[in-house]
């Protein structure tokens, strides 16, 4: 199977005043197609750092990493954007909708940056918000939704271009019990029809519904 | 959709908003009056200078027309010299001088125009006639008023007036045959118009063939310059001066208020500039979050430039119209103060509004507009994307 995420020995270190923090101390990690990994471990152990560097926002001070068969480690800021634009999803803890937006305009806008046309677009964005079960709140802004609804229409905007890579940090820690089963739920609905999934989590129970769990601590994988 | 994230950025904070929209109107508004104030005085004195068509005035060897009490010898020879120039079409001499009313009790003085009615350029006869004959006047209003007279009365005047002897010099009973508004005097001032040889006679033998002033309006096509030149060099006891020339000494003495209105627009220019650049970078402080997720699921860094641009163009572009109607009344009432000052003609303009004026004010707004979002949206544009989330995340 091929893999999506090939990463070799990347570091990466942050400066807080004086002292020089090793988030990351070499990690190597390769993720297949169609694979549901979640990364685990203390606060601090660098597993948010491994997904900022596995989503091109961030990048590693050295080794090689490869995502969908291209090197990503050493791309400008426009070549990361449109790498992101097109090959990445991302959603995050708080959701970080766009507020002025209704739920539709938010699942268009990495649509609309893409180039895509008016009436494909608005229908492209229907149907992913159908896929999360929200084709009825559409219209709605995102201080009319729930947060199980929020995070459900972060999951459309992020699958909106049809990323190669779907990366999810800490996507149950805002919700309550119920509706962060609902949202595993969906997450395995995703895995199995397809999408490559790496999810940080502090969550047993989506961690547990992870085909792979990789455990990390003091910016290594341990496990 | 980069334009309704702009617009929600704003209309989020309504009040915020609104305030900055009325500090930047008043900064507008501000610049406006300026730029009305720097141009306003000058075209308001070409529009006086060319408003009779004279584009050329003699005046006395070394003297600006009017500014001091020398007279100019051997007009009339002068005048008829003129005239006979082929590119002349017209030639108006002017004597100025003063005329005395003696009233029940008191004595009225006012400024008196020697003038030939037929070419004259000094005054526009609002009722009446011109004087045709030798002992006809016009006056203006404000010397009606003082005199207690309207046209058709007569009046008895003298050219002369000694208070210590309370003696009249060259007395004569005129007659009030028109009411006049006089081009180059203020409204307030007191002031008749009679034919120039009646006040030369008036005056006295110190008068007789003397013009303070002679007017020269030129045939279609002549060469203003030219002819300038032409007139200086044959006549050696006069100075010959065109309206471009008459406009650059009014430059040179009003060079201050176009000082003061560069120095008051630029201020209120970089008021509003600052306001506009506190509020977006503000705005976008509250929007690290919001603009770094929107750069980390691939929207390019332009298109946020571009957003931020458009909220701070957006404040400067509603603000503009409001700043202009603004400028506008607060330039009718600043001129209507301004215009009471003693001794200014009474079509004096400060503040004239020309739309070169208003687009230039526009201009600059529109420009500060998009040089007041730089700043905010180079700091939105180029937030490390994951440090500035993870510090969202951590608050």
């Amino acid at each position: 199977m091929t893999d999506i995420v090939d990463a070799r020995g990347l570091v990466r270190e942050y400066r807080m005043g004086e002292e020089i923090v090793h988030a990351l101390r070499g990690v190597s990690l390769t993720v297949s197609e169609g694979e549901y990994v979640a990364i685990v471990g203390p606060s601090g152990c660098g597993k948010s750092t491994l997904l900022n560097l596995l989503g091109v926002i961030d990048r590693p001070q050295s080794g090689e990493l490869s995502i969908a068969g291209e090197r990503v480690d050493r791309l400008n800021d426009a070549r990361a954007t449109e790498f992101r634009l097109r090959r990445i999803g991302f959603v995050f803890q708080r959701f970080y909708l766009m507020q002025a937006l209704t739920a539709r305009e938010n699942v268009e806008l990495p649509l609309a940056e893409a180039g895509m046309a008016g009436t494909e677009r608005r229908d492209r964005a229907l149907e992913l918000l159908d896929y999360v079960g929200l084709r009825k709140r559409e219209r709605h802004r995102p201080s009319q939704l729930s947060g199980g609804e929020q995070q459900r229409v972060a999951i459309a905007r992020a699958l909106a271009n049809r990323p190669a890579l779907l990366l999810a940090d800490e996507p149950t820690g805002e919700l309550d019990a119920r509706t962060g089963a609902e949202m595993i739920a969906l997450f395995d609905r995703l895995n199995a029809d397809g999408t490559t999934i790496v999810v940080v989590t502090h969550d047993e129970d989506l961690a547990r519904a992870a085909k792979r769990v990789v455990h990390m601590r003091d910016g290594e994988i341990v496990a | 959709m980069i334009i309704t994230l702009a617009l929600a950025s704003l209309v989020r904070h309504r009040a915020r908003t609104v305030l900055a929209i009325l500090g930047v109107a008043v900064s507008a508004a501000m610049l406006l009056d300026m730029v009305m104030l720097s141009s306003g005085m000058r075209e308001s004195f070409r529009g006086l200078l060319l408003s009779q068509g004279f584009q050329l005035r003699l005046s006395p060897k070394g003297t600006l027309p009017f500014d001091t009490e020398a007279t100019i010898r051997s007009a009339d020879s002068i005048v008829a010299l003129i005239r006979a120039r082929p590119t002349v079409e017209a030639v108006s001499p002017v004597l100025g001088g003063q005329l005395h009313f003696p009233l029940a009790e008191s004595m009225a003085n006012a400024t008196a125009l020697g003038v030939e009615p037929a070419v004259q350029g000094d005054y526009e006869l609002v009722e009446g006639r011109h004087p045709s004959a030798e002992n006809e006047l016009v006056a203006n209003d404000a010397l009606l008023r003082a005199l207690g007279r309207s046209v058709g009365d007569t009046i008895r005047a003298a050219a002369g007036y000694d208070p210590q002897l309370r003696t009249l010099s060259g007395q004569r009973v005129l007659r009030i045959v028109g009411r006049v508004r006089f081009i180059y005097l203020a409204l307030e001032q007191r002031a008749a118009a009679l034919p120039i040889g009646t006040l030369r006679a008036m005056n006295g033998p110190t008068s007789i063939d003397r013009a303070s002033l002679a007017m020269v309006r030129l045939r279609p096509g002549a060469d203003v310059e030219q002819e300038r030149t032409a007139l200086e060099r044959q006549l050696r006891t006069v100075t010959v001066i065109s309206t471009a020339a008459a406009l650059k000494q009014v430059d040179e003495r009003l060079s201050y208020f176009r000082q003061l209105a560069v120095i008051l627009g630029a201020v209120s220019l970089v008021v509003g500039f600052l306001l506009v650049t506190t509020l977006v970078t503000v705005s976008v402080n509250e929007r690290l979050g919001e603009i770094s997720v929107m750069r980390a699921i691939g929207v390019r860094r332009w298109r946020v430039v571009a957003q931020i641009l458009l909220e701070s163009t957006v404040i400067m572009i509603v603000a503009a119209p409001l700043g202009l109607a603004l400028g506008l009344v607060t330039a009718r009432w600043l001129n209507s103060i301004l215009a009471r000052f003693p001794g200014l003609p009474e079509r004096i303009d400060f503040f004239l509004f020309q739309p070169s004026a208003a687009w230039t004010a526009l201009g600059l707004l529109a420009l500060s507009g998009i040089l007041a979002g730089v700043y905010p949206s180079w700091r939105g544009a180029s937030l490390p994307i994951a440090s500035t989330l993870r510090q969202e995340a951590v608050g």
